[in-house]
C-alpha cells in the first residue's frame, strides 16, 4: 500500500532539510519563553509537528528507526513526575508549593527568572510526546481499516 | 455591544449543530466551533483601547498594556480543547469499527 | 478602527460556521472549520495577544490533521447520508432566537468594549517584572503566580491523551502490530 511507504522523492528530499530547521525553531521558542511570546506549549507543538512531518513523508517503518518510541513513552511519564519534584523542592526551600526557589537574575537575560525556564522545558517535552502518540496510534488504525 | 452579540451568535450556531445533526463528524465540528466562540468571548473583555501587548521591552511603559489575566486563563483552555477533540476522535473511530456507520440513531438501535 | 476589523472578521466566521455545519461533503466541512479557527487566531492578534495567537494557530492545525487523518478515506464515498428531523430543527431555531433576544439586557450590562476592570491584573502588571524577573508577563502569570493551574492543565492533557490511547489500543493477536501502548 502506498500510504505505508511515504510520499514522492521531491517531498522526501525537502523534508530531510526542513525537519532540522523546524526542530531548531521549536527549541528556540521553548528556551526564550520568558522573553518573547511563546513558551512551553507552543514550542512543544512545533516539535511534535516536526516529527509528524517526518512520519508523513517517510512512512512508519523509517520513523521507528529515527525516533526511539520507548524513550518517548518514558520521557512523557518522567516529565509529569519532574513537575511535581520541582514543586516539592519549593516546599522544602521556601515554604509554599511551586515557589520560585532559584534567584531571579537580571531582567532581559537568558538565564533569569528562576524556575520558569525549567518548567517551560518540562511542559514542552510532555506536550510533544503526548501529541505525537495520538497521531502515531491513529495511523495504525488507518492502515488496518484499509486492509479490511 | 455588537461584538458581544456576534460572539454569542457564534456560540448558538455551534449549539444548533450539536442538537440537530445526526452525523458524528458534524457533532465534533460543532463542539469545536463552540469552544472557539467561548475563548474569543473571554478575550473580548480584556482589550483596552489603544493598548499594547503585555511584554516588557527596553524603555516601554506599563500604563497602556492590555489585561494579561484573561490571556493566561484562555491559554489553558486552548490546550484542553485539543485533548477533548483527540478523545472524541478516538471514540468515533472505535464506534465506526464496531457498528460500521456514523449515524447516531442507528447506533442507538443496534444492540452491541 | 479595531472594532470595524473585528466586526468584519466575526461576520466571516459566522458565515463559515454555518457553511461548515450544513455542507454535505466531509472534507469540505473540515476545511471550513479551519477558517473559523484561523479567524479566531487573527482576532487574538488584533487584540494584542501574540502568545495566544501562536498557540491557537498551532493547536488548530493539529486538530485538523487529526480529523482528516481519522475520517477521510479516499476510496470510500464521502457524502453524509442521513436526513434531518425538520420538526426538531425548527423548534431549536425558535428556542435559540428567543435565548438571543432575552440575553440582550444581559449583554448591555457588561463593561463596554475597551474599558476593562483591572483589579488583580493591575498588581500583576506593576510588580510582575521585579518579583519574578521575566519580561513576558503572561508567562510569569501562568508559571509563577498561578502555577497550580498549570499543573492541573498538564494533568488533564495527560489523562485525555492516555484515554484516547487506551480506546485505540489493539488487542494482542488481532493484527500485525503486537503492542501499541502500555
Amino acid at each position: 500500500m502506498k500510504d505505508q511507504h511515504g510520499m514522492t522523492l521531491i517531498v522526501k528530499t525537502i523534508t530531510r532539510i526542513s525537519v532540522w530547521l523546524i526542530l531548531l525553531y521549536g527549541f528556540y521558542i521553548i528556551f526564550h519563553g520568558h522573553l518573547t511570546p511563546g513558551g512551553g506549549f507552543a514550542g512543544g507543538v512545533i516539535i511534535a509537528l516536526a516529527f509528524l512531518n517526518y512520519m508523513l513523508a517517510y512512512g512508519r517503518g523509517k520513523t521507528e528507526k529515527w525516533i526511539n518510541i520507548n524513550l518517548l513513552h518514558d520521557l512523557e511519564s518522567a516529565s509529569a513526575i519532574l513537575f511535581l519534584i520541582v514543586g516539592i523542592i519549593g516546599i522544602a526551600l521556601s515554604g509554599t508549593f511551586l515557589a520560585n526557589w532559584i534567584t531571579s537574575g537580571k531582567l532581559f537575560s537568558l538565564f533569569s527568572s528562576g524556575t520558569i525556564p525549567i518548567l517551560n522545558i518540562i511542559i514542552g517535552i510532555k506536550v510533544c510526546a503526548g501529541l505525537f502518540f495520538v497521531v502515531w496510534t491513529l495511523s495504525i488504525f488507518h492502515i488496518e481499516e484499509e486492509a479490511d | 455591544m455588537i461584538l458581544y452579540l456576534l460572539c454569542f451568535i457564534l456560540l448558538l450556531i455551534g449549539l444548533y449543530g450539536v442538537i440537530t445533526k445526526r452525523d458524528l463528524i458534524k457533532i465534533i465540528l460543532s463542539l469545536a466551533i463552540m469552544e472557539y466562540a467561548a475563548n474569543l468571548f473571554l478575550i473580548l473583555f480584556a482589550y483596552r483601547k489603544g493598548g499594547t501587548y503585555p511584554i516588557l521591552e527596553e524603555g516601554k511603559e506599563i500604563a497602556m498594556m492590555v489585561d494579561p489575566l484573561p490571556q493566561a486563563l484562555v491559554l489553558t483552555s486552548i490546550v484542553i480543547e485539543l485533548g477533548i477533540t483527540a478523545m472524541l476522535v478516538a471514540l468515533a473511530v472505535r464506534l465506526y469499527q464496531k457498528y460500521n456507520t456514523f449515524d447516531i440513531t442507528k447506533i442507538r438501535r443496534l444492540a452491541g | 478602527m479595531v472594532e470595524i476589523w473585528l466586526i468584519f472578521l466575526l461576520s466571516i466566521m459566522i458565515i463559515a460556521s454555518i457553511v461548515a455545519i450544513e455542507v454535505k461533503n466531509k472534507l469540505s466541512a473540515i476545511i471550513t472549520l479551519g477558517i473559523v479557527g484561523l479567524g479566531t487566531s487573527l482576532a487574538f492578534l488584533f487584540m494584542q495577544a501574540p502568545d495566544l495567537a501562536i498557540v491557537q494557530f498551532l493547536f488548530e492545525i493539529f486538530a485538523i490533521v487529526i480529523l482528516v487523518r481519522a475520517f477521510i478515506n479516499p476510496k470510500k464515498h464521502q457524502e453524509e447520508k442521513s436526513g434531518m428531523n425538520k420538526f426538531l430543527a425548527v423548534c431549536t431555531i425558535i428556542v435559540l432566537v428567543l435565548i438571543a433576544w432575552q440575553s440582550l439586557d444581559l449583554l448591555k450590562a457588561l463593561p463596554e468594549f475597551g474599558n476593562p476592570k483591572m483589579e488583580t491584573a493591575q498588581y500583576y502588571l506593576d510588580n510582575g517584572a521585579s518579583e519574578t524577573g521575566s519580561a513576558n508577563l503572561v508567562t510569569s502569570i501562568i508559571l509563577d503566580y498561578r502555577a497550580y493551574d498549570t499543573l492541573g492543565e498538564v494533568t488533564v492533557l495527560f489523562t485525555a491523551i492516555l484515554g484516547a490511547l487506551a480506546i485505540l489500543r489493539v488487542k494482542a493477536g488481532k493484527s500485525e502490530e503486537e503492542e501499541v501502548s502500555k
